[in-house]
């Protein structure tokens, strides 16, 4: 069978199992469609939120993020994962037993004001509305590489799937689906990176592999990838090369902004008690730390292919030569074909600019090879030269990582939409049965909108992500945890915060990154920025900062919550009574 | 149903657990993973260094430990308060 076929069958059955599902998981009511209807157990709420949060960014860029930058992105790994320890303790219990379908509807009820509730929906919509934007170029990219297919065919296959089981099944279906993704995700990821742990170290575990002894040297394959790196003059792979502020900050801004992502914390609206919220964001981190413990292995493991197949011999004898690439073949015997393959997306791409036949890979003007970084995951099985299902497996993971993480970035984005907006200030005597029609409308439209903006991405795109972080961290997160665990903060406050917080963040990213991402009024860059070194992607720590001394100090100088509001404070801190919040 | 009193006992215990595991969680990622790197840079682990160990894999692991830890510890806070489901 050849690899299309392959990949074609795989794929195909992952997607026949997702509209499977979504037949079965129709929502009925509003709090199916929102919160599918309390009843998903912990374990399954954590699976489930491990594949809303693992997007494609985490599947498909992160290891070649690490296999790039070394210990300088350890920020990502403790970033996206001590996110949930807050989720766990600052903001998941208290929101759950607040009982409502939205985090705009908690900043609004706590701060009584319909304004920080608008506020709150703005921050939501542009953080995933520019979040959703990667994962439909993710299903693009999957699709073009894999299938076969044009680029928009695919966005609008992984459309259509999505929105069979979003618009049908709402919350439910949607987080019944991202407990199969899941699955598949997990194990797309996890068999290519065993199998290149076996064959470097011996090791069936990554993880522990990553620290172990090489089976051709003898050596740590730490110190064999540090000492070729050295030699062709890259940068040290275990040194830090950021300024300790800056990666300290940037380690803060990922941790809060995780924990204020507003499609993450309405999964654990989901769950039926306070104590199954706290269980299930452990349970969430449990099987987000299968993937987060094997990348880092898979981004030093991949580099270690790479720099070998371009020096089969070792960095002082002769780099592959352009013969070799044709032939698709080195002198040693090993299939080099992924290097062709590759070149043809694009992702890869050599020139032999000195004529020596061969391809220099090496830091500086003599480099002739150029590697897209998301190729370090998405050609890992090739390079190790793996079987063909492998390499199925890993399209349909991609797919799985992308579609789960865009249904619940479009969830949040509908809900906030249909409650927050239209049941809220434009038409609060609307019908349970016309607010769920509402929600699915909301729905279809986001996920036309996604789908545009997937086919026609903005060129600042990338760019954008740092964006919503910046926003979750420095408008949401101070906002949601000041409304919990202070009640002195009032309606003035809150707003003149999160409006502090959000404004300092946008004008530092614009300030380095351009007015609106056009790059040329960008007034700084971020190799040499405005404050210290602190970078646009690390400014959100500074935003949340500047939001609580403002809601602090506004709220001292005002006047006091009133008492129904303070009681509502008292009630949420006390787990009792949560079930009964399924039917209010 | 509780009362007031007992109700501010449960909260002060609860951000009392929640400050200790705060304090573990700081410690393992940003003290260790990061800026206290620097001074534990003779232990050796795996080809590197103990800091890069904790800023790549040890602080996930301890975060794990103290999620489940603290959901043991409220429930049995929850439950000598009276305020369990």
């Amino acid at each position: 069978m050849d690899q299309f076929t392959l990949n074609l069958l795989v794929v195909g059955a992952t997607f026949a199992l997702y509209i499977g599902i979504a037949i079965w998981a129709r929502a009925g009511s509003t709090s199916e469609f929102y919160a599918a209807g309390r009843g998903v157990h912990p374990v399954l709420n954590g699976m489930a939120t491990g594949a809303d949060w693992m997007s494609a960014a985490s599947f498909i860029s992160m290891a070649g993020i690490i296999a790039f930058g070394g210990y300088d992105t350890s920020a990502y790994l403790m970033g996206w994962t001590g996110g949930y320890v807050l989720l766990a303790m600052l903001l998941a219990p208290y929101l759950r037993k607040f009982g409502k379908f939205t985090v705009p509807e908690f900043i609004g009820d706590r701060f009584y004001s319909q304004t920080a509730r608008t506020v709150a929906v703005i921050c939501l919509i542009i953080a995933s509305v520019t979040y959703v934007i990667g994962q439909m170029t993710g299903v693009g990219v999957a699709f073009s590489r894999f299938l076969e297919v044009s680029n928009s065919t695919g966005l609008f296959i992984g459309a259509a799937i999505v929105f069979m089981y979003a618009v049908l099944g709402g919350m439910k279906g949607i987080t019944y689906t991202q407990v199969a993704q899941y699955v598949v995700l997990i194990i797309a990821y996890t068999i290519p990176a065993v199998f290149i742990s076996l064959q470097l170290t011996g090791n069936p575990i990554p993880g522990l592999g990553l620290f172990s002894d090489s089976v051709a040297t003898g050596q740590p394959i730490l110190q064999d990838l540090e000492g070729l790196l050295s030699d062709l003059g890259f940068k040290s792979y275990l040194a830090q090369s950021d300024t300790t502020l800056n990666m300290f900050l940037f380690t803060v801004s990922l941790m809060i902004g995780t924990a204020g992502l507003p499609h993450v914390i309405v999964r654990f609206f989901t769950v039926p008690t306070v104590k199954d919220a706290r269980s299930s964001a452990g349970w969430a981190l449990v099987f987000i730390a299968l993937l987060y413990l094997t990348a880092p292995a898979v981004g030093a493991m991949a580099r270690l292919n790479l720099i070998n197949t371009f020096y089969p011999n070792g960095t002082s004898e002769a780099a592959l030569s352009l013969a070799e690439i044709e032939a698709g073949v080195d002198a040693q015997g090993n299939d080099v074909n992924w290097v062709n393959n590759w070149a043809k997306t694009g992702l890869l791409s050599f020139d032999d600019k000195n004529g020596d036949g061969a391809i220099t890979y090496a830091n500086g003007d003599a480099n002739e090879l150029t590697v897209n970084r998301d190729i370090m995951v998405l050609a890992n099985p090739e390079i190790a030269q793996l079987p063909g299902w492998v390499i199925a497996l890993v399209a349909a993971g991609g797919l799985a990582a992308a579609l789960s993480t865009a249904a619940g970035l479009l969830m949040a984005i509908a809900s906030a939409v249909s409650h927050d907006l239209i049941k809220s200030q434009i038409n609060p005597n609307i019908s349970e049965k016309g607010e769920l029609m509402a929600a699915r409308v909301a729905m279809a439209v986001a996920i036309a909108v996604a789908t545009w903006l997937g086919l026609n991405p903005p060129g600042f795109a990338a760019q954008t992500v740092a964006l919503a972080f910046g926003l979750a961290a420095a408008s949401i997160f101070p906002a949601i945890l000041m409304g919990i665990f202070s009640k002195r903060i009032n309606n003035k406050g809150a707003v003149a915060g999160m409006l502090a917080g959000l404004i300092t963040t946008i004008v530092y990213i614009f300030l380095h990154k351009g007015w609106f991402f056009v790059a040329s009024t960008a007034s700084f860059s971020d190799a040499d920025p405005l404050l210290l070194s602190i970078k646009s992607t690390s400014f959100g720590a500074v935003g949340a900062l500047i939001n609580f001394i403002v809601a602090y100090l506004v709220s001292n100088a005002t006047e006091e919550v009133p008492a129904d509001v303070q009681e509502l404070v008292e009630s949420i801190r006390i787990p009792r009574g949560a079930g009964s919040a399924i039917d209010h | 149903m509780a009362n007031n009193g007992d109700n501010n006992a449960y909260w002060a215990a609860n951000k009392r657990i929640i400050g200790i595991s705060l304090v573990i969680w700081f410690v393992v990622s940003f003290g260790f993973g990061i800026l206290l790197r620097p001074v534990l840079s003779g232990i050796a682990i795996g080809g590197t260094d103990l800091g890069f160990w904790f800023a790549q894999q040890g602080s996930i692991l301890v975060f794990l430990v103290l999620i489940f830890v603290y959901a043991a510890k409220m429930n049995k806070l929850d439950k000598e308060h009276g305020v369990d489901e």
